[in-house]
């Protein structure tokens, strides 16, 4: 799986079949809708620039119906650079899909070198809001960013926040390096995304790279600005110690 | 029994699965108490064995009233030899009379979808109850379709049977949600319980397993299978610990999915004072030579579950030891764990493997040669479970040696739509040819033909599961670049048994039309990313006359293929569909035309519920109405 590919946070990709070469034939469906990842992380002005994306991509392609009545292969197009993952699939518990990346950490000896790492693997974490009677779960795996995720946060719990956007404040990373802009931040946000982390210490979300971030996250909860200052001065600290 | 399928599976395997009440008596019972004998016919006065058919002659005078007494009375000692609730069902609907002696016989309650009936009413009817058996959400919710806490919690139900009668003996609970207090409430309400199962549930943590553990002292089984077990850390509880210091009377004890350590010496203590113990399955937590001694402990046992089978840190264990284990167990029938598996100890089930009936590796990451010498000694294996790292070379082992394989499940190593996938249509094919008994087939892959599903539709007729999960969205035949039409047709137009099928790849509406022509006896299907258009929905709907259960995502189709149900849905569990394009019109004229029908649009959100489209519907049967515990995020039309 590539990292860094350049995708604006609001791309949606288009589920096209038979990705993997090996001279598959891939056929294309004719199909209007989109496959679009849970998060829908369009505003609405990007929506009909993408809608008017998806529509050229679909005049491009034969419909099924053509298709299935020449019954040739259609010359297979190039797959796209990487499939976007589809909540709940393939259907599989997400304890299984653990094995791998369980058994990658175990250095298991018994596979060939050739082994893919455990990019791929879901990371579901339980989220939290003050306030919100009920729990939702996220996987980290799914997002590339703060800022995906942020706006995937959004989405999930806007309507319990005034200003959606103090949960998105909150994560640009670089703003916490500076200790009294957080403080500012804190005392005007409602609400700030905070996270536990491996050491069971709870920290302010945007701390540390993304990356690291995925790794040591275990539980999300977004508390009220308030309750939250108290975590600033540790969250900078502990920036200081590992960076 | 093989142990390793899920209990809820082989009820839905084995019969028809109609819940206690039938379809017919919903309809007549609308707007009335609920299904009852009189309205098929029963007649009047009860007492009279067949009052519910027409007679073309005179009736005789009714007998005098007395007697009705007495045949209740020989109704009930006659009718508590039914078990199967299907038969009961049949029974309850003869006439009053029989209805109200199943009633009072009927010793397990089944409810397939816990918001069809309230625990009210069906204690009501069903007052000598001692076993309660609910299922909760559908299958979709295990692969996170369904936003937590919507729903099916279990204590309004344990509460319900508080107030009916203290008897509860049992209790099998697949996908609810199920509280540490509730937990705590089961075990301090009814001295005579001694069985609980937990498969797919969440909600509850070790505190909960702590109080069952110290108050059940009739306890038999405590099986808790795939949940999620809550484990925040300040809260783990040593839960081991508190069962009682006498001798117990456990047969089976399963904490596969408990992730939390738990207290060796107190579960070594706690197997060698359970005289019973005849199926133990730990968590990953237990060490090979841990649980080497626990099989010492426990000879007689005949499921058992390995946890990690690898040696623990400093632990060194003679391999020559593990064996001796295995050879000493001469009543295994039935291994499952291998979590962490240390292949160089994998040779020492060999002892058992001849009396192995299932056999669980699904999480064992072994390759074709690994599994080779433990597979050719399993002849008399009925159920085998395996990780597709075994590749096709490894199922042509198993079609080689399980002549009398019934059920094979191959998951995949790598749960994504892009990985490489060593299983593929060769493997199909040889299992095919090698195993020519297979009744369910669970298999996960990268790469398939239609050939290889024709030749498995031809090759075993007997099947009744069908499920092929080709994982990469809309892939056709690998070799001629087809749809996946004509495998999938192949096999509801050979296997006539064929009760359950999910189909994936590039699929037209061709092979609906397909499974409504040929499946007859489908009772669950599960469709995603395929079909073209409504009509794939409408031949369904309309052919599938047995259909019970049908969880559709990601597939266009709308609201004429919706309605076209109308007729049908009375006569299933539920319909599921997301990622479709239905419209919050349609399913209000969904509900609206159909009052018995609970239609539930769940949003990701509150606000989603507004809008015109409806991204995820669920809608069942129910005698309630809607419900009254909908969480914010579900708007019930």
């Amino acid at each position: 799986m590539e990292s860094g590919l350049g995708l604006e946070a609001t791309e949606l990709r288009l589920g096209l079949p038979g990705a993997g070469g090996e001279g598959e034939g891939a056929k294309k469906r004719g199909y209007e809708e989109t496959i679009d990842l849970k998060l829908q992380l369009q505003t609405p002005a990007d929506v009909k620039e993408l809608e008017e994306a998806a529509d050229n991509m679909v005049k491009k392609t034969p419909s099924v119906k053509n298709v299935a009545q020449c019954g040739s292969i259609v010359e297979p197009e190039k797959p796209p650079a990487s499939k976007a993952q589809v909540v709940g699939w393939p259907p599989v518990r997400s304890f299984r899909k653990s094995i791998l990346s369980f058994h990658s950490d175990k250095g298991g000896s018994n596979m060939e070198d050739g082994e893919k790492s455990c990019n791929s693997m879901a990371s579901f974490m339980k989220v939290s809001m003050d306030g919100a009677p009920y729990l939702r779960k996220v996987d980290l795996k799914m997002y590339k960013s703060y800022q995906e995720l942020s706006m995937a946060l959004q989405k999930m719990f806007g309507s319990f926040t005034n200003n959606g956007n103090c949960v998105s404040q909150g994560m640009s990373g670089k703003d916490f390096i500076n200790e009294s802009k957080v403080m500012n931040l804190l005392n005007r946000s409602e609400y700030v995304p905070t996270y536990e982390d491996k050491d069971g210490d709870w920290m302010l979300v945007g701390d540390v790279p993304w990356e690291m971030f995925v790794n040591s996250c275990k539980r999300l909860r977004i508390m009220k600005g308030s309750d939250a200052i108290g975590l600033a001065p540790r969250a900078l600290e502990k920036c200081k110690n590992t960076s | 029994m093989a142990r390793v399928e899920e209990a809820g599976d082989r009820d839905e395997n084995k019969e028809e699965e109609t819940s206690w009440w039938s379809p017919e008596a919903v309809e007549g019972g609308r707007g009335g108490e609920g299904p009852s004998g009189g309205s098929r016919g029963g007649g009047g006065g009860g007492g009279d064995g067949d009052g519910g058919r027409p007679d073309t002659q005179p009736q005789p005078p009714p007998p005098p009233p007395y007697s009705d007494q007495v045949l209740e009375n020989v109704l009930e000692n006659v009718l508590q030899f039914l078990v199967c609730r299907r038969d009961r069902n049949a029974a309850s609907l003869v006439c009053r009379s029989w209805y109200r002696s199943e009633a009072q016989t009927r010793r397990e309650l089944f409810v397939g979808n816990c918001y069809a009936v309230s625990p009210a009413r069906a204690l009501r009817r069903f007052c000598g109850a001692r076993a309660l058996v609910l299922k909760g959400r559908p299958r979709f919710a295990d692969f996170n379709l369904f936003p937590l806490g919507w729903g099916a919690r279990f204590s309004p139900w344990i509460s319900a049977m508080a107030s009916a009668s203290p008897w509860l003996e049992r209790v099998c609970l697949k996908r609810m949600t199920v509280s540490d207090a509730d937990l705590a409430f089961l075990a301090r309400s009814f001295p005579s319980f001694c069985d609980l199962t937990l498969i797919c549930c969440d909600g509850f943590g070790t505190p909960g397993l702590a109080v069952i553990a110290e108050l059940c002292r009739n306890l038999r089984v405590l099986d808790l299978i795939e949940n999620d077990v809550e484990d925040e850390d300040e809260e783990v509880v040593d839960w081991i610990s508190r069962f009682p210091e006498t001798t117990t009377s456990l047969e089976s004890l399963s904490f596969e999915c408990v992730n939390c350590p738990v207290n060796f010496s107190a579960l070594e203590a706690l197997v060698a004072r359970s005289p019973s113990l005849r199926r133990l399955r730990v968590n990953q937590n237990v060490s090979l030579g841990q649980l080497r001694r626990l099989m010492v402990r426990a000879p007689h046992l005949t499921h058992l579950g390995t946890g990690s089978f690898r040696s623990g840190i400093d632990e060194d264990l003679n391999a020559t030891d593990l064996e001796q284990a295995f050879l000493a167990s001469k009543s295994l029938i039935c291994l499952s764990g291998f979590r962490e598996v240390a292949p160089e100890y994998l040779l020492a089930v060999l002892p058992v493997c001849a009396n192995l009936v299932s056999l669980n590796l699904s999480y064992a990451v072994i390759t074709a040669e690994q599994l080779k010498p433990v597979m050719l000694e399993c002849h008399n294996l009925r159920t085998f479970w395996v990780l597709d790292t075994v590749g096709d070379e490894g199922l042509r082992t198993v079609a080689k040696a399980c002549k009398n394989l019934h059920e094979l499940r191959v998951f995949p190593f790598e749960a994504t739509e892009d990985s490489e996938g060593s299983v593929s249509d060769a493997g199909l094919v040889a299992i095919s040819n090698g195993c020519r008994k297979l009744r369910s087939i669970l298999f996960f892959c990268q790469r398939m033909t239609n050939a290889a599903v024709v030749t498995m539709s031809k090759n075993c007729p007997d099947l009744v599961v069908f499920r092929l999960c080709i994982m990469g969205r809309h892939r056709p035949d690998h070799v001629t670049g087809e749809s996946m039409d004509e495998g999938f047709g192949a096999i509801v137009m050979n296997c006539k048994k064929l009760t359950r099928l999910a189909v994936s790849g590039l699929l037209t509406d061709k092979v609906f039309e397909y499974i409504a022509t040929y499946g007859k006896l489908v009772r669950t299907l599960s469709v995603a990313f395929a079909g073209n258009t409504d009509l794939s929905l409408k031949y369904v709907l309309e052919g599938c006359h047995r259909l019970q259960k049908l969880e559709i995502r990601d597939s266009p189709f709308g609201d004429a293929g919706l309605l076209s149900g109308i007729h049908h849905y009375y006569n299933m569990r539920f319909l599921w569909m997301s990622s479709c394009k239905l419209s919050l019109n349609g399913c209000k004229e969904v509900a609206q035309r159909m009052p018995n029908l609970v239609v539930e649009v769940i949003g990701d959100r509150p606000k989603d519920l507004d809008s015109d489209t409806v991204e995820k519907l669920y809608l069942y049967r129910s005698l309630e109405g809607p419900r009254d515990d909908a969480p914010p995020f579900v708007s019930i039309l």
